[in-house]
């Protein structure tokens, strides 16, 4: 364990610890748009941006990302100086020349006392934000199914050659992880439909409602050996089942105490 | 490929240091058997002028000569010269003498009076554009004159992907001496006292490098060249690749035995097809005759190179989107709190140099470390090479010792600015280094001097401007490229960079307003501050470094809507003065036809039809059209 101080504030950390993980374990707020708690740090909105120095370094400071930075011993972190607070500002500046219609970019940017974007508006604005949330949740769950295209400004979120991508399963990682709802997808009762792609709903035979996708329940029973009957319920049957099971252990343990008594 | 030189060394397995030095005195022997040795360059820029089929007349020329006493066999197939623009060129040995812009139809008189006997053609010799005065030698040539050559040393002067010559000329002398004269700490240590700084742009001393690496243990060490040259225009590391690629190998050989890594890449882009090919000739070599694979001259050192293809992104020179591309994985840079050197390629320590420094390796390990330092100046030892291009009279790659001025190297070398306009500015350092104007010709070209002039060493772009160009169109251009280049990943750099070449569009067609300047300024300070790599942290430069030596310029686009230099179209008018003579030579040049006017009599420019275009201010010898 190290001391580190945040704000003034003294508190713990793990050395190498990312700072935003002690920052937030600890109460303190940044910004981070492009942060997700099941993926790894990317680095890519700049926003969680805070200043950072060290007794040694004679009054240098720095300005680095907190979800990368490795804490080390004696770090002093300021989350809120006017470098930052600049830093911030100008790049929710350039995200709502971007994302001009992006409720949450204008209520963070309001948050900034920031209306209207100084520089100009792209033409064709859209909600994608760039997080690569869904892209690298996509590689996460092991199906790398859509991914970035293009390179700088033309930036997007596509499947290969925008066609409907064979390696989605329709899991929905990305749609429901999007913090904009960007991604969107359409729920038919016994169909799916996401990246221009269908898919077909397994029937939970005791509510009569879907369930997740044939493929998606084939991949997992495949590679994460879960046996298939599992995928057939959905949440509410899971639910029952799981409450009759409970009933059943505690009877046994009723049934125990009764005889033991006995 | 006809290997001249190996055909009769045979093809074995060198196994110990004496075994090379052998190889070496047969080699050797071979070449000086001959009297004479035609050296034609076949770099990308000759070839692309016709060296292959000037190869060809050669050999064809000479069988027809049935020249027996006469060694067909000595026309080497050399490395570029780096003197391109008067390619293809062809070097007599031993007297040297340099033939330029030779053809296949010249090919006959010049072995009738160069090879068989000693006299010079003298229209084939190079002009001095200064002077007029024809030079016969190699060696006595302006542009080579004042080179300091150590990066390039065997360019021109070896069989571009001979093992054989390479040998010959001392090559792999300096892994031998390190396998077994020096311990990996000893060459670290005379890296490091060589202070080879990383010739790639950032000047990173090599030698530290290498300990840092040595000293993080983990079970793989890797060693990668970074060979992906991306700025436009420069073309040192190619030309090195391609004319010299066992000295890259070489290189890379001794920092492997320094840090112990047992596996190496060269990451190249596909677009140098000719450097993918002669490098991997080079490793196909070095494994047969056991330079590369196990137990590399009989010691216990083992190692092995690949070739990594690169799309040619600019990006990847970054090292870790470099790294990324190498693993399989879209080029992208992550953030590096934790460094390369420490946990690299596949997680694990790996060492990123750049081809030009691996190159010059081998000289220090070879004449050590005392010898080194006494080139170039203070705390940049050696020399750098550049490629010098844009308006001077001679163009092409250079290589000069470390704090020769720049005014050195644009009058000297260069010979000076073309038709005597007047020098206005020198871009260093490529797409995102910096300006420098005529106040800074003096200035000692070495890593520190330009980043402290607001510039940068870059990899050693050098692109010489003159009076007729304007510095907002350059910022705009190199803003585009940077633009275009960048990965989109973090969003200074993609959005910032986007937006600053937006309101640079604007400066250039006069829709910017007073306020527009400080919102430049206020945003380059950010995305210098808050990207993720060094593309976009280096990628408003070619915006301040105008803003700090040509404010005048971005201020007369802003407050007077006018181009002092004459090259922002939407500012610009085109005029004719009273020094017209009325030649006509304007109206058959205006494709628009918005010039009319009768023989004699002074023509007019139609504002309405004008297109700007220029054409008829290039065709006019009277100075009689007036850009403003």
């Amino acid at each position: 364990m190290i001391n580190i101080s945040i704000n003034g504030r003294l508190v713990q950390a793990e050395e190498g610890e990312f700072l935003l993980t002690v920052m937030k374990r600890n109460g303190f707020k940044a910004p981070a748009l492009c942060h997700h708690e099941a993926v790894e740090p990317y680095g890519g909105c700049r926003l969680c941006m805070v200043e950072i120095s060290k007794p040694q370094w004679k009054g240098w400071k720095d300005l680095v990302v907190s979800c990368l930075y490795p804490v080390s011993a004696d770090l002093e972190v300021q989350t809120d100086s006017e470098a930052v607070i600049q830093e911030r500002k100008t790049v929710l500046h350039l995200l709502l020349a971007r994302n001009p219609h992006t409720k949450e970019i204008k209520d963070l940017a309001a948050e900034y006392g920031i209306v209207r974007s100084k520089y100009q508006e792209v033409a064709e604005p859209d909600d994608c934000i760039l997080c690569a949330i869904c892209t690298r949740i996509c590689d996460a769950m092991g199906f790398s199914a859509i991914s970035l295209v293009n390179r700088g400004h033309g930036r997007e979120v596509a499947p290969p050659l925008n066609e409907p991508p064979p390696d989605c399963t329709g899991c929905l990682a990305c749609a429901l992880n999007c913090p904009t709802n960007y991604i969107k997808y359409t729920d038919n009762g016994m169909t799916r439909e996401i990246w221009g792609k269908t898919f077909e709903m397994l029937r939970d035979p005791q509510t009569g409602m879907p369930t997740i996708t044939r493929v998606f329940a084939e991949y997992l029973t495949k590679h994460r050996e879960i046996p298939e009957e599992y995928f057939g319920l959905g949440d509410e049957s899971h639910r029952k089942r799981t409450a009759r099971n409970f009933g059943k252990i505690a009877a046994w343990t009723r049934e125990e105490t009764v005889r033991e008594e006995a | 490929m006809t290997e001249a030189t190996t055909t009769t060394a045979a093809t074995r397995k060198i196994t110990s240091v004496k075994d090379l030095e052998k190889l070496r005195r047969e080699h050797k022997a071979e070449n000086d058997k001959y009297p004479k040795q035609v050296m034609v360059c076949c770099g990308t820029g000759c070839l692309a002028n016709g060296a292959a089929q000037l190869v060809e007349a050669f050999h064809k020329a000479l069988d027809e000569r049935e020249i027996k006493d006469f060694e067909v066999k000595a026309i080497k197939e050399t490395g570029c010269h780096g003197f391109c623009e008067q390619g293809p060129l062809v070097v007599i040995e031993p007297k040297g003498i340099f033939y330029t812009k030779v053809k296949p139809r010249d090919i006959p008189e010049i072995i009738e009076k160069s090879i068989e006997s000693d006299e010079v053609i003298e229209k084939h010799l190079y002009v001095d554009p200064r002077d007029g005065k024809k030079i016969e030698c190699y060696g006595e040539v302006s542009f080579f004159k004042h080179q300091e050559r150590i990066a390039l040393r065997n360019l021109g002067k070896i069989a571009a992907h001979s093992i054989g010559d390479y040998i010959a000329v001392g090559g792999y002398q300096a892994i031998a001496k390190a396998l077994t004269k020096l311990t990996p700490d000893e060459v670290i240590e005379e890296v490091d006292q060589a202070n080879l700084r990383g010739r790639g742009g950032g000047g990173f001393p090599a030698g530290r490098k290498w300990r840092t690496c040595r000293d993080v243990e983990a079970d793989e060490h890797f060693v990668i060249c970074n060979g992906d040259e991306g700025d436009p225009g420069a073309f040192m590391d190619r030309s090195i690749m391609e004319g010299d690629p066992h000295a890259v190998l070489e290189g890379m050989m001794i920092a492997a035995y320094a840090v112990g890594a047992r596996r190496g890449f060269i990451y190249v882009r596909e677009e140098y097809p000719l450097a993918v090919l002669h490098l991997q000739k080079a490793i196909d070599d070095c494994h047969e005759y056991g330079l590369l694979g196990e137990n590399i001259l009989g010691t216990d050192f083992s190692f092995d190179i690949r070739i990594a293809r690169g799309a040619g992104a600019f990006v990847c020179g970054e090292s870790s989107a470099l790294m990324k591309s190498v693993a399989g994985l879209v080029g992208e840079p992550r953030e590096k709190y934790i460094r390369s050197v420490i946990k690299g390629l596949w997680g694990k320590p790996t060492v990123l140099n750049n081809v030009e420094t691996y190159v010059n390796v081998p000289v220090v390990i070879n004449k050590g470390a005392k010898w080194f330092t006494s080139i170039g100046c203070e705390n940049n030892s050696g020399t750098k090479a550049f490629s010098l291009v844009g308006k001077v009279r001679n163009t092409g790659l250079i290589e000069v010792a470390m704090g020769t001025t720049l005014r050195e190297i644009i009058y000297d070398i260069g010979r000076g600015i073309l038709n005597d306009r007047p020098f206005k500015a020198v871009q260093t350092g490529g797409p995102s280094g910096g300006c420098l104007p005529e106040s800074m010709l003096d200035l000692p070209v070495d890593f520190d001097s330009l980043t402290k002039a607001g510039s940068m060493m870059g990899s050693g772009g050098m692109i010489v401007m003159d009076d007729r160009t304007c510095m907002v169109d350059v910022a705009r251009y190199f803003l585009q490229f940077l633009v275009s280049e960048s990965c989109g990943k973090c969003v200074p750099c993609r959005e910032g960079l986007y937006q600053l070449h937006q309101m640079t569009i604007a400066v250039c067609e006069g829709r910017a307003e007073e306020s527009d300047l400080e919102k430049i300024e206020e945003l380059s300070d950010v995305v210098v501050k808050a990207s993720l790599c060094g593309l976009g942290k280096s990628g408003p430069n070619p915006v301040l470094s105008t803003l700090r030596y040509f404010r005048d310029e971005w201020e007369a686009h802003i407050r007077e809507k006018r181009c002092p230099a004459g090259v922002c179209r939407e500012l610009i008018t085109y005029t004719v003065n009273e020094k017209c003579t009325g030649c006509v030579a304007c109206i058959t040049a205006c494709a628009y036809n918005a010039i009319t006017g009768e023989k004699k009599q002074p023509h007019f420019i139609h504002q309405d039809r004008c297109t700007k275009c220029g054409a008829c201010v290039a065709v006019c010898r009277y100075d009689a059209i007036d850009v403003a």
